[in-house]
């Protein structure tokens, strides 16, 4: 039976392997078919940032296209046009404090700007939440 | 009552992640059951090790213990060499447990 | 009914320079307001959030003056009066050294040894 989840994310792109595995799990939960909620907390607010751009990699001889480089504004693109064929729900709301503070209010279409007040709404609106931390 | 805990940090790096351990066999203790899921680099525990006989005694007491089969492959520890009571899973279980409406931790 | 939550905050002093405050404990000041109903638990050095006399005042880059440093203590002891029941564990207390006549007024002691019955008075239990 298909559920609804709320995942609470504050690691911002690049840091900690905790932001590729929020984007694990909300992938595997969509695939499921559950609908999922995301507020994105402090630095988290930078996964969808619309400004990340790919590099190549001198190190290993790879040109951009080679390189390929993940940015995850791409996979959040990815996992809310999984959701849209799925016909199952991805909501991502971005604390909107923690976007101002980091000058990070340009977001790829899709997420939107919230408050406490969203994950207060999605906590009691979902089945289950989990909340993963930063260090 | 069910609890899953995460755990993605490893006793090498971190001195709390005894006290997650001696959470989850205290939970255990009281006729809960209990999930520990280790992922990341709370997988590192989990090759025989010195730090992996502490996970074992924590399966021992009849918590479940997993570890994350990417975490494992990502880090080249062999899923069928695993410390004892240890199994390797894939992350779709961390995804069930939620959607079963376990209390989940993540530490 | 609200859900009720136990906040566990284990990380401390993260940013709360920059932030002014720790984040999750504004948060948790936020959720209270929203309607949540939210209980917290101080882990780990999150235990040091409810020594009395934290003083950060006094950071400047410059002639860039920080006017309203954290003042962690404070915000942990106005989660009482908004009741939010802040919870400490007696051995993180202990082992960081810190003594009782030291900590804010207000907070409920717990043993690791009663974590599990503790959770069990939540529907969810949170860790940060």
């Amino acid at each position: 039976m298909a559920k609804t989840l709320t995942f609470a994310l504050m690691d911002p792109p690049y840091e900690d392997a905790r932001s590729t595995t929020a984007l694990r799990l909300i992938d595997l939960a969509l695939r499921r078919g559950h609908s999922v909620n995301v507020f994105a907390y402090e630095g988290a607010v930078y996964l969808p940032f619309a400004k990340q751009v790919p590099h190549p990699n001198a190190v290993h001889g790879r040109d951009v296209e080679q390189e390929d480089h993940p940015n995850p504004k791409n996979w959040i693109a990815a996992l809310l046009a999984l959701a849209r064929q799925n016909g199952s729900k991805l909501d991502w709301v971005q604390c909107g404090l923690c976007v101002d503070e980091r000058g990070a209010a340009e977001s790829i279409e899709g997420p939107r700007r919230g408050s406490p007040a969203d994950l207060f709404k999605f906590v009691e609106e979902s089945d289950n939440t989990l909340v993963i931390p930063t260090r | 009552m069910k609890y899953l805990i995460i755990e993605s940090r490893d006793p090498f790096d971190s001195g709390d992640v005894p006290q997650l351990y001696a959470l989850a066999k205290s939970l255990r203790a009281d006729g809960n059951e209990v999930t520990l899921f280790l992922v990341q680099n709370g997988v590192l525990a989990a090759r025989p090790s010195k730090h992996s006989d502490a996970l074992s005694a924590v399966a021992k007491t009849g918590v479940q213990v997993l570890a994350d089969e990417f975490s494992l492959r990502e880090r080249g520890i062999a899923a069928n060499r695993l410390a004892g009571g240890v199994s390797a899973s894939p992350l779709d279980v961390v995804v069930d447990q939620l959607a079963e409406g376990r209390k989940a931790l993540w530490h | 009914m609200a859900k009720k939550i136990l906040s566990i905050i284990e990380s401390a002093y993260r940013a709360t320079l920059e932030e002014q405050d720790d984040t999750i404990v504004w948060l948790t000041h936020a959720l209270k307001g929203a309607g949540a109903s939210v209980d917290v638990l101080l882990r780990g050095n999150a235990v040091n959030y409810a020594v009395k006399g934290q003083d950060a005042s006094g950071l400047a880059f410059g002639d860039k003056r920080q006017t309203q440093p954290p003042r962690i203590d404070e915000d942990v002891a106005k989660l009482n009066s908004k009741s939010v029941r802040v919870y400490v564990v007696e051995e993180d207390v202990a082992d960081r050294g810190i003594e009782g006549r030291q900590l804010i007024a207000g907070l409920s002691a717990v043993p690791r040894a009663g974590l599990s019955k503790l959770f069990a008075e939540y529907d969810q239990v949170w860790h940060w």
